[in-house]
């Protein structure tokens, strides 16, 4: 159904704060249900004040925004602003509140039960990847990086379908920036909540988004998904925001997982025993197994030294299963997982698809071959079917190399 | 008597006017905690009100603070040319000079809290409110306390002055003194309750205020 309501939509909006120029100029935006849409652009561009428009906390000058089809003018502003997450830098706790009450400040707002209310505050201090002591805390005794998990867990206290956020990790330090954008990520996926996120940082832009908005002085400069964007910039500006480094590595930056993995892991059943185990490795000249099940679904690996040490205590291979593997999907781009597989030092990382089926590995070579490539790539320029046949060959050359 | 040092003078007057004391000591202080009761029951709406418009602040503040700058001695007279002598006329000079603190403690007070939390208050659907008593209030109460704390001692000074108009208190006592010959001990009899009674009012309202600080903002300092 091509046909679904927009979960917001912005119709030829403009916002004029009293004898200033316009702050946004006649916007047209339509972001779908599901959408992790990115408003980008330098400070004063209008894209804070064009979210904060959603929930009417800042008012519309002409235009109208839709949110799932109603005119967001008709609707109490107090409601409206209930039925909408929202996020601000510097997260926005209360501080005379423990962890706990600000969670769930929403539902009790909207006059939830007790019952319910610790039920929630107990579920979401989890989503948050926080221990359920922390609810009796106050924010100032947590580290600027759990208070703003709180602050983005909060917004969702209410099963509120859409979530504003105003630049919420801009004030965190790099590495801490990196573990909210994963958490909330990981929380969009799997709750299918539209976000609209506002950032001046085109790599968190980048890595989040699924449909950026890029403004610059008010008006909507380009409206599309990232891919587009990144091979198409409209304008000067906006191959100024990207920047040098990122188009050049743009064209390389479309090279999906699935097309330089190996297709052919070495991987035994979950039911073998430990003896067909220990031949199949050294068929393979490989130290490790991936583990999968009758039906190819990935369940985990298995360790040569670990082998040696239970070779007599254990029979099958499920015995000595270790679980804990980090897995990318084959649609995932390179330019999000290169780094991380790189960092986490493991010789390959196998590829699963959605049903958790394993379809192939990416082994470290596989990977300095793209590197080479995205560094060499000007001097020896080749089309990107070439390149991933280059890479395929060299995988299973690397992949050799790699496991002994 | 005039065998005995100031000191057993004043030994002397406790032991035979103890009750007399008591009652004036008490008297002292109910006029100085009407008048403070009055002004925080007016003072604080106000100061909420005018935390709103930064100008009206301004305006209203700079009145009390006229109010402050007339000498207390003056301030009494005036108003008894209105309301007559009594206790009434205390209680009114006494509730005009603490509405200063109050009014500009209130006002501080609900300024100081930060914008960011009352913004996110707002975008999480509060009404005005809700953000009055469920965030400005309980994050601004200490320094509402601070500034009650301050007008309740100085309202103390004024009660002493007040005894000019026939209001009673412990001023009483201190007069007497002064238009004793020798009145030295009578003084001092009014004097040191007076100064006791700022003293243990001040520490009180001193803890009353750590008490009220929120719990989430003590552990920050």
């Amino acid at each position: 159904m091509s046909e679904q309501t927009p979960m917001v939509q912005f119709k030829d909006v403009t916002k004029i704060y009293k004898g200033k120029t316009p702050a946004v100029s006649h916007a047209n935006i339509t972001i779908k249900k599901g959408e992790f849409c990115c408003f980008i652009g330098t400070s004063g561009s209008g894209k804070t004040t064009l979210m904060r428009m959603i929930n009417r906390m800042n008012s519309i000058t002409s235009g109208e925004v839709f949110i799932n089809g109603k005119n967001v003018n008709n609707l109490n502003p107090v409601d409206l602003r209930r039925k909408v997450g929202y996020v601000i830098q510097n997260n926005g706790l209360m501080p005379h509140m423990t962890i706990k009450e600000n969670i769930v400040l929403v539902p009790k707002l909207l006059k939830w039960s007790q019952e319910k209310l610790d039920q929630k505050a107990k579920e979401l201090i989890k989503l948050a990847e926080l221990p359920e002591s922390y609810l009796d805390r106050y924010p100032a005794e947590l580290s600027g990086g759990q208070q703003q998990r709180i602050g983005v867990v909060r917004a969702l206290a209410a099963d509120q379908d859409l979530i504003l956020m105003d630049e919420p990790f801009g004030a965190l330090d790099p590495i801490t920036r990196e573990n909210l954008q994963d958490l909330v990520q990981r929380l969009q996926q799997k709750m299918g909540k539209t976000i609209v996120f506002v950032t001046h940082d085109m790599d968190e832009a980048l890595k989040l988004a699924t449909h950026i908005v890029i403004m610059n002085d008010g008006e909507v400069v380009q409206d599309d998904i990232p891919e587009n964007i990144l091979q198409n910039p409209a304008n000067e500006f906006v191959e100024n925001l990207i920047g040098e480094d990122r188009l050049a590595e743009a064209k390389h930056d479309t090279v999906q997982v699935k097309e330089i993995m190996l297709t052919t892991p070495v991987k035994i059943n979950l039911g073998a025993s430990l003896k067909e185990a220990l031949s199949l490795m050294k068929q393979r000249n490989v130290d490790t197994l991936l583990v999968t099940d009758d039906d190819d679904h990935m369940k985990g690996y298995i360790r040569i030294n670990r082998l040696e040490h239970r070779y007599h205590r254990a029979s099958s291979v499920s015995d000595i299963l270790e679980s804990d593997i980090y897995t990318v999907k084959p649609t995932a781009y390179l330019r999000d997982t290169v780094d991380r597989i790189l960092k986490r030092g493991s010789s390959y990382v196998p590829v699963v698809d959605d049903n958790n089926k394993l379809v192939g590995i990416v082994t470290r070579s596989a990977l300095v071959t793209l590197v080479y490539n995205t560094i060499w790539g000007d001097t020896d320029p080749m089309s990107s079917a070439e390149l991933s046949k280059h890479q395929k060959d060299q995988v299973t050359k690397g992949a050799d190399d790699d496991h002994d | 008597m005039s065998h005995l040092n100031t000191f057993q003078q004043l030994l002397y007057y406790y032991d035979h006017n103890g009750m007399y004391v008591l009652q004036q000591f008490l008297r002292h202080f109910l006029i100085s905690i009407y008048g403070v009761l009055f002004a925080a029951i007016i003072g604080i709406p106000i100061g909420i009100f005018i935390a709103r418009n930064h100008k009206l602040g301004n305006f209203v503040i700079s009145i009390a603070n006229v109010i402050q700058t007339i000498p207390s001695l003056a301030l009494l007279s005036i108003i008894m040319i209105v309301m007559g002598l009594g206790v009434n006329t205390v209680i009114m000079t006494v509730f005009l000079y603490s509405l200063l603190p109050i009014i500009k403690n209130t006002y501080t007070g609900m300024r100081n809290v930060n914008a960011n939390i009352i913004d996110s208050g707002r975008g999480m659907g509060m009404t005005n409110w809700q953000i009055l008593y469920m965030v400005r209030l309980p994050l601004s109460l200490s320094i509402i306390m601070a500034g009650i704390r301050n007008a309740l001692v100085l309202a103390i000074g004024i009660t002493a002055i007040g005894a000019f108009v026939g209001a009673g208190g412990l001023g009483d006592i201190i007069i007497r003194g002064t238009n004793a010959t020798n009145g030295g001990a009578l003084i001092l009899a009014g004097a040191l309750p007076t100064a006791l009674m700022s003293i243990i009012t001040d520490l009180l309202l001193n803890l009353i205020e750590k008490w009220l600080q929120p719990t989430g903002m003590k552990k920050e300092a």
